[in-house]
């Protein structure tokens, strides 16, 4: 029975810094754009929203990696959308569990994490070819690379939109809140400024590294 | 040729093993499910009865217990009674088992989608004590000052709502006024800068009283006390 060849990588510390800097669901991979636009008008919404996500991407990731030699290639995309429903399933009710405030300010967008494509991306480039070990690590370093980079977004849109941050008063009443902010545009602006910031960083870097490689060639 | 040849090299799957495979992992899925349903169900429960109790003691002030009620046609039937379906409403009673005031669900369109409140009727003044929007999606910092403003929620802590001598509907129909241009009783003072949004609260509340408390003032007998 064909399966998914497996491609097993020994964990190392880059196994989990990936997801979190070189290869960012959010800043470099721009990928669950619907969820990091739509939840980030508060900080509270965005770590529920990372949190929630993190859990299935760990939860999906292990029944795929320990099902990987059982599931026929062909079938494989099916499977997995069966497996990762169930879990965003178990995160909703949970959710309304927990606090019925918080499920009705993320409205569907708990539902749609099923079709997050951060989480069927790992189970189908990583978790269907990897060892569960390395699938855990890969996933945390995911997950919280995504929480990460909701939270600067929600921080940012909270603080300038609302005056708050956690819902704690930061600026004095004479604050004029821009309100925009926490307004659909706002997300657009403020990921546009993140992404123009991460890419900088990054130009940044790779230029230094040239200087120094250049370095040594002439100490050479 | 050569892809020919990769087709005929490529090793088939029996249709079995996929329906095997996809079987399985639908039963593990359904039985997690059942399994996190029941565990939560108690819980959501008793979360949605805090939630609706928390916003029905918060409109009817003073409440400590609530008795369910149901609207059907023009009369009203305690809400465990059989075949009864409609509209529900929450009778709220103080400490002493005495009825402190009736809470009403409404709803309406509102800027950008249906605005629902809770409010409280007060049977002794004839008139709205409370108001607490449920649910809405009004744009925020504008539209959503309808939950927040305290000038215009000070508006429900005595909106007349008096049954006209005929018992049929209230005297004085309930109208959103422009801001600062409240006179009577019976007006709800808009907010500036969200006037479609006060405007809707104002065509719920009295779409929803016209119909609703002209029965409750009639069968107030019913509601009188809590046991």
């Amino acid at each position: 029975m064909p399966t998914l060849p497996n491609q097993e990588e020994k964990v190392t510390l880059d196994t989990f810094l990936r997801g979190l800097w070189e290869e960012n669901p959010v800043f470099v991979m721009l990928l669950g754009m619907c969820p990091v636009l739509a939840v980030t008008n508060s900080v509270r919404n965005a770590l529920a929203m990372g949190l929630a996500t993190t859990f299935v991407l760990l939860a999906s990731g292990t029944l795929v990696s320990l099902l990987r030699k059982l599931i026929p290639k062909q079938v494989r995309i099916a499977a997995y959308i069966v497996i990762i429903a169930t879990f965003v399933t178990i995160v909703d009710y949970t959710i309304q569990a927990i606090s019925l405030d918080l499920y009705n300010a993320l409205g569907a967008f708990i539902q749609l994490i099923v079709v997050n494509c951060i989480i069927l991306g790992r189970a189908e480039a990583y978790a269907s070819k990897q060892r569960l070990g390395a699938t855990l690590v890969n996933g945390l370093g995911m997950g919280i690379g995504f929480t990460f980079a909701l939270l600067c977004l929600g921080a940012v849109r909270e603080l300038l939109g609302n005056g708050t941050l956690l819902g704690l008063q930061v600026f004095s009443d004479q604050f004029q809140p821009w309100v925009v902010m926490i307004l659909p545009p706002g997300g657009f602006f403020v990921l546009g400024a993140w992404l123009l910031l991460f890419a900088w960083l990054r130009q940044r870097r790779e230029r230094r590294l040239l200087e120094q490689q250049g370095a040594s060639v002439h100490g050479r | 040729m050569s892809s020919e040849a990769q087709v005929q090299q490529a090793p088939v799957t029996p249709s079995f093993a996929m329906l095997r495979t996809l079987g399985s992992i639908a039963t593990l899925s359904g039985l997690l499910v059942v399994l996190v349903y029941h565990f939560t169900l108690p819980i959501i429960a008793e979360n949605q009865r805090i939630a609706i109790e928390k916003a029905i003691f918060q409109v009817v002030p003073g409440a400590v217990s609530r008795k369910d009620f149901i609207a059907v046609g023009d009369r009203l039937l305690p809400a465990d009674s059989e075949g009864a379906q409609g509209e529900r409403i929450y009778a709220a009673y103080a400490a002493d088992g005495r009825l402190r005031g009736v809470a009403l669900q409404a709803a309406a369109q509102g800027y950008q989608d249906v605005i629902k409140v809770l409010y409280g009727y007060g049977p002794e003044c004839q008139c709205i004590i409370g108001m607490k929007v449920l649910k809405m999606a009004e744009t925020p910092g504008l539209g959503d000052k309808i939950a927040s403003d305290p000038g215009f929620l000070r508006n429900f802590e005595a909106l007349d709502a008096q049954v006209d001598a005929g018992g049929a509907g209230l005297a004085h129909p309930i109208v959103t006024v422009k801001h600062g241009a409240k006179t009577e009783p019976w007006q709800i003072d808009a907010i500036s800068g969200a006037t479609v949004s006060s405007k809707a609260i104002g065509r719920m509340l009295n779409a929803s009283a016209q119909h609703l408390i002209p029965l409750i003032q009639r069968d107030l007998a019913l509601l009188q006390h809590s046991n």
